[in-house]
């Protein structure tokens, strides 16, 4: 029995279809990335290329990349990029940045790399000022295992190690890190971006921005954490994932500019 | 183990009368003679008796040029180290074995990012044999351990260790311990190396150019080149380097009085120097005893030891633990010759592998003790 919703046409598109080849930054290699669909990681991924793009810090910079779904973005750039360890991000930075104090310098980490794995690695680069950018992906979980919690996942959050919900008795509660970072002596910009809809996918592109200006300056380490979606890690639909992250994740880890020693 | 033509190869030794000698200590010589090798990053986190050289390079290594970071961990500094060495700068980083454990997981995927990077071992003890010569992490990769015996010997072997850990990309390990880094010699710290600056060096400068550089422990293709990270194929591709590595690094050791030797005592790092004086000891009464003393603790030097033990009726493993090296000199003579283990634990309350054992008179007890046996145990 033939599907319905299926109209039957004899005669091409009036245009052909857009692929997502067709709108990605020349800086990312291969559109078509094998992340799953609604996934917040690659739209986080284009807005730092576009904005290392946008202040012309390609041909001096330096990605520094943790492990986790993103990853698969790190051999597919057209910017020189170090793979880290598991948490190990802003170390190895903290070395390139050391010995090349004139590349712009940006790690990227997913919360289960940076604060489950990593959290020392971050608060002491922080502590000392590094003249680096670190971005962190916060989706709640663990996204590449398979949907684990991490050190970020939100009272009540259902994930495969917490079936009933995040319990405080429990598993504790969630290390807020951005708010952590504001209050560390050495960091610059400390901001919380989102990219769950289009005008937060825009205050999150300033963000970046904002933060590799101020790397430049060399005043202190910038950070933004970007909430990104995890539809499958999270265990809901796709569609309904940019509204579960902001009526949990967003209620708690609340998007904005946390510090600008520089405003 | 394989290896090229091992032979007893004695390194070579700058003339004595030379102007430049100095008397210092171990610690202080390894410092100066990495900075000499272009060390421009070091970065350590204090443990005795690591930090006596972490002091010297914070001391030392501002003034020419380089970065010294006291880490908030043995595992952040191995970090800061590999990110360094990713830039193309000569970069080191150690501590003792328990720090070393520690920094496993990254010097594991360091050796199979690639990247050249000199670690130092400073045990205490040498209980920590197995840790530096079998890797030590998780992995299929090898890295070259270098013994030297004193400091004079360190300032040599730590110059080797930055040309071979360039040459091969790959970690290169200098094993030393609580001696070393507290005795004193004089030592010639040999003048400074620029190193070049390599083309896989990460600067920035090729982003947006299509074909910007990876450093990466998955491996080096490019998504655009439809292809992606291939662990299987980068796996393969990291063993084929280091079995040219292996091949390609020539075993060292040193011998004494092998030739006619009845009893071969075979010691590494500062205690073969009691050791030595033991044999010495004994030939001078006239007993047939030798000494081989490896040098390259990986790729051990197999060859130049079952030469020497050729006419040998017994092989007397020394070391400073229960015994670990004694297995790589049981496999480079498979049977050919008993092995002995006249070695064990010397230790006082401080647990940095100092005791009253280690003794060239006990030694001297333990050879003889071997002397005249004919063949017995293996």
């Amino acid at each position: 029995m033939p599907d319905a919703r299926i109209v039957p046409t004899d005669r091409p598109p009036a245009e052909p279809a857009r692929l997502v080849d067709d709108f990605t930054p020349a800086l990312i290699d291969v559109g078509a990335h094998h992340l799953c669909p609604g996934c917040g990681e690659p739209v986080a991924m284009r807005l730092a290329m576009e904005a290392l793009a946008e202040l012309e810090l390609v041909r001096r910079a330096i990605v520094v990349f943790g492990i986790g779904c993103y990853t698969a973005f790190s051999n597919n750039l057209d910017v020189e990029v170090l793979q880290a360890l598991h948490g190990r991000a802003p170390s190895v930075a903290t070395g390139v940045k050391r010995m090349r104090p004139d590349t712009t310098v940006l790690t990227i980490q997913g919360d289960g790399d940076m604060v489950s794995e990593g959290l020392q690695e971050v608060l002491h680069a922080a502590a000392r000022g590094e003249a680096v950018t670190c971005v962190m992906l916060n989706n709640g979980v663990f996204g590449e295992t398979g949907g684990h919690m991490t050190a970020t996942t939100v009272v009540g959050q259902r994930t495969k190690t917490s079936l009933d919900g995040r319990d405080p008795e429990l598993h504790g509660r969630p290390i807020l890190l951005a708010s952590l970072l504001a209050q560390v002596d050495g960091t610059a910009y400390v901001a919380r971006g989102a990219v769950n809809n289009a005008g937060n996918v825009a205050r999150t592109k300033k963000m970046l921005l904002r933060a590799l200006d101020v790397q430049q300056q060399k005043v202190g380490l910038s950070f933004v954490e970007i909430l990104t979606m995890c539809p499958t890690g999270w265990f809901v639909e796709t569609e309904s994932a940019p509204q579960y992250l902001d009526e949990k994740l967003a209620e708690v880890h609340r998007p904005g500019i946390l510090k600008d020693v520089l405003a | 183990m394989s290896g090229g033509a091992a032979v007893g190869v004695t390194i070579s030794r700058a003339p004595a009368a030379q102007s430049g000698r100095k008397l210092m200590t171990g610690s202080e010589a390894l410092a100066r003679s990495m900075i000499a090798a272009g060390c421009r990053f070091f970065a350590g986190y204090p443990m005795t008796p690591f930090t006596e050289v972490l002091e010297h390079m914070a001391r030392l290594l501002p003034a020419s040029g380089g970065v010294c970071m006291n880490a908030e961990s043995e595992i952040e500094a191995v970090g800061m180290a590999w990110g360094a060495a990713a830039t193309g700068a000569l970069a080191a980083t150690g501590s003792t074995g328990q720090g070393l454990s520690l920094m496993q997981e990254s010097l594991a995927e360091i050796t199979l990012a690639r990247l050249p990077l000199v670690v130092l071992n400073m045990a205490r003890g040498q209980g920590d044999y197995f840790q530096a010569t079998r890797g030590g992490g998780h992995g299929d990769y090898r890295h070259v351990v270098l013994a030297p015996k004193d400091a004079a010997e360190a300032v040599e072997l730590v110059g080797l260790a930055f040309e071979l850990t360039t040459r091969w990309r790959n970690p290169v390990v200098v094993m030393g311990d609580y001696y070393l880094a507290h005795t004193s010699r004089t030592v010639e710290i040999p003048p400074p190396r620029a190193p070049s600056v390599p083309a896989w060096a990460l600067d920035g400068s090729s982003g947006g150019s299509g074909a910007a550089k990876l450093v990466s422990f998955l491996g080096s293709y490019k998504q655009r080149d439809d292809v992606g990270y291939n662990l299987a194929d980068h796996y393969r591709a990291c063993a084929a380097e280091t079995k040219a590595m292996v091949a390609g690094v020539t075993p060292l050791a040193e011998t004494h009085h092998v030739d006619d030797a009845e009893v071969i005592a075979v010691a590494f790092g500062t205690p073969a120097r009691f050791v030595l004086a033991a044999v010495r000891e004994l030939r001078a009464e006239g007993a047939r005893v030798g000494l081989v003393r490896p040098i390259t603790l990986f790729p051990f030097p197999s060859a130049a030891l079952a030469a020497a033990a050729s006419g040998a009726k017994v092989v007397a493993v020394y070391e400073n633990n229960q015994g670990q090296m004694v297995d790589d000199v049981r496999l480079s003579l498979l049977g050919a010759v008993p092995v002995e283990f006249i070695g064990g634990l010397s230790l006082d309350d401080s647990g940095f592998g100092i005791g009253p054992e280690l003794e060239v008179g006990e030694v001297r007890r333990r050879i003889e003790a071997l002397l005249g046996r004919g063949t017995s145990g293996a």
